[in-house]
């Protein structure tokens, strides 16, 4: 069976004010697979989720999300696919003026026009999946970083959603909460069939959920593969990023007394 | 080789332009916040994402209702202020008597809405601006854009209508503490009845007195919202820069606030 293509990104380049960030990438992400965004700082990983999830808008290219552009689609159809798509941002990114629970229950208030009382049902049972069943009536602010974490999943796949995103999903837990989470991700995808972006530079995480790999590097794709083609890799970036090895830049003299003196040449 | 001194003149030449774009930049925003605030509360509901009433009550009851006791602390404050400064000035005429056209006029036009609307601006505006902001910076807003809850429709119209319809209220009631306080201040001062003063005030003032008031409340609601709302939307940098949007959305929208007033009064009495 041929495998279906959830999302593809066709030559994709973005600026920051006049800075370019991301640099014509093409990635395709099939359906019911994980796929690991790798990178150091800068190299634009948060950047290229950001738009996926379609918060900025490219200079030029294409993002396809479940067969939408969403470069070009309508607010109508924005608004349809992001109802099949839960994203768990780093900090949580939970509503602090509400509870835990009533935050996993907005997405279902907002879209779906169901009863209170399944709600209630559905959020319990998305809470319980991910390890906090009856601390509903918490705030935001009374949970640990890990429970915040597991919460904002929990409301991120309270609508079931085929896609799935995570930012820095272990930034700031500790091993053992980090790995907890690491198992609730390939449990989502094999029960629920999602397809999931992660965005990481934790090394273990990566290795353990990945199907594939991207490796992105000042805006530009090294490579996009199996997790074993990317530890065999031989391109010394991948290599430097794998084996946490500082990186050797050769610099411009002329350049670099430029700008400590701050002089304009252009 | 490009030296110094031009790159400086250069520099405060970028600054200037700088400066320029932002400002054009922010009045374009607060243009394209109200559009969309208009779409949303009347296109909205036809397109099955109408603006949540109950958080339009929570945000009335949370504006108007417990702004109610500081509005009525100032509001008779500046009543009986104007009923002293203006039997002192008409004493020397000997038309003390007069006062009650005076206190009427000054708090319906000017004072009532006035200070409500800078009472409301540091209450108000700030919290907007804070609660905003706060959430850009946890990547709240950006967490409701993808669930597809639109953030204006889901946190500002609310406080739209919410503003729209108890500044006006507060300022009504500002009018009224104001009256009552400059009423109680004759009483004492000049020995004028409580009766003798409304009727007095009664004579004086007339519909357009109390509407010239309304209508620049409802203009002073729309500028806080705005003016709080960008603020806290184009925070920047963390709790800090969530201090310093909430400090300018305050200065910003009394500044406006005050020069709006001008014009209007400027307009509204030719």
């Amino acid at each position: 069976m041929a495998k279906k293509v959830a999302i593809e990104v066709n030559q994709l380049v973005t600026h920051y004010g006049p800075r370019k960030i991301l640099d014509g990438i093409d990635l395709e992400i099939n359906e019911r697979e994980i796929m690991i965004i790798m990178g150091g700082s800068g190299s634009g990983k948060s950047t290229l989720l950001r738009h996926l999830l379609g918060l900025h808008t490219p200079t030029s290219g294409t993002i396809k999300l479940l067969g939408t552009d969403i470069t070009t689609a309508t607010a109508a159809q924005l608004y349809e696919l992001r109802r099949n798509m839960g994203v768990s941002f780093q900090g949580g990114a939970l509503l602090s003026s509400m509870t835990v629970g009533e935050n996993v229950r907005l997405p279902l208030r907002e879209h779906a026009e169901i009863a209170e009382e399944t709600i209630g049902f559905m959020a319990r049972l998305k809470l319980e999946l991910v390890n906090l069943g009856g601390f509903e009536h918490l705030m935001p602010s009374e949970l640990s970083g890990g429970m915040v974490k597991r919460a904002a999943l929990a409301r991120a796949i309270v609508m079931d959603p085929e896609l799935l995103f995570f930012d820095e999903p272990s930034a700031g837990l500790d091993p053992v909460a980090a790995s907890e989470l690491d198992d609730l991700i390939l449990k989502l995808r094999d029960s629920l069939n999602m397809t999931i972006v992660v965005v990481t530079h934790e090394l273990d995480s990566a290795f353990k959920i990945a199907d594939r790999i991207t490796v992105l590097d000042q805006g530009k794709i090294l490579l996009s593969d199996s997790v074993e083609a990317v530890k065999e890799s031989e391109i010394p970036r991948v290599q430097d990023l794998l084996n946490r090895r500082s990186r050797h830049e050769e610099i411009d003299p002329d350049e670099y007394i430029n700008r400590l003196t701050g002089v304009i040449t252009d | 080789m490009a030296n110094t001194a031009g790159a400086g003149f250069r520099g405060s030449v970028e600054n200037i332009g700088r400066g320029s774009l932002s400002l054009i930049d922010e009045f374009g925003y607060y243009l394209a916040l109200v559009v969309e605030c208009l779409y949303w509360i009347f296109v909205g509901p036809f397109k099955r994402q109408p603006v949540k009433i109950a958080a339009t009550f929570e945000q009335m009851v949370e504006i108007g209702m417990a702004a109610l006791p500081i509005v009525f602390i100032l509001s008779f404050s500046i009543g009986v202020m104007l009923a002293i400064q203006g039997i002192h000035t008409l004493k020397q005429f000997g038309a003390e008597e007069q006062v009650v056209l005076g206190i009427a006029l000054s708090v319906m036009r000017e004072f009532g809405p006035l200070i409500t609307g800078i009472l409301v601006a540091g209450r108000t505006g700030s919290a907007l601006a804070a609660k905003v902001g706060t959430m850009q910076v946890n990547q709240e807003i950006d967490a409701l854009r993808v669930m597809g809850i639109n953030p204006v429709r889901y946190l500002v119209c609310p406080v739209v209508i919410a503003m729209l319809v108890m500044l006006p209220c507060l300022t009504l009631f500002a009018d009224l503490a104001a009256m009552f306080g400059g009423a109680v201040y004759c009483k004492l001062g000049l020995g004028l009845s409580y009766v003798a003063y409304s009727d007095q005030a009664a004579v004086f003032l007339n519909a357009n007195d109390i509407l010239q008031g309304l209508i620049k409340s409802v203009v002073f609601a729309v500028i806080i919202t705005l003016v709080g709302v960008t603020n806290g939307f184009s925070v920047l940098g963390g709790a800090e820069g969530v201090g310093r949007s909430t400090t300018r959305a305050v200065v910003l929208s009394i500044s406006y606030i005050v020069l709006a007033d001008m014009t209007f009064t400027y307009f509204l009495n030719r």
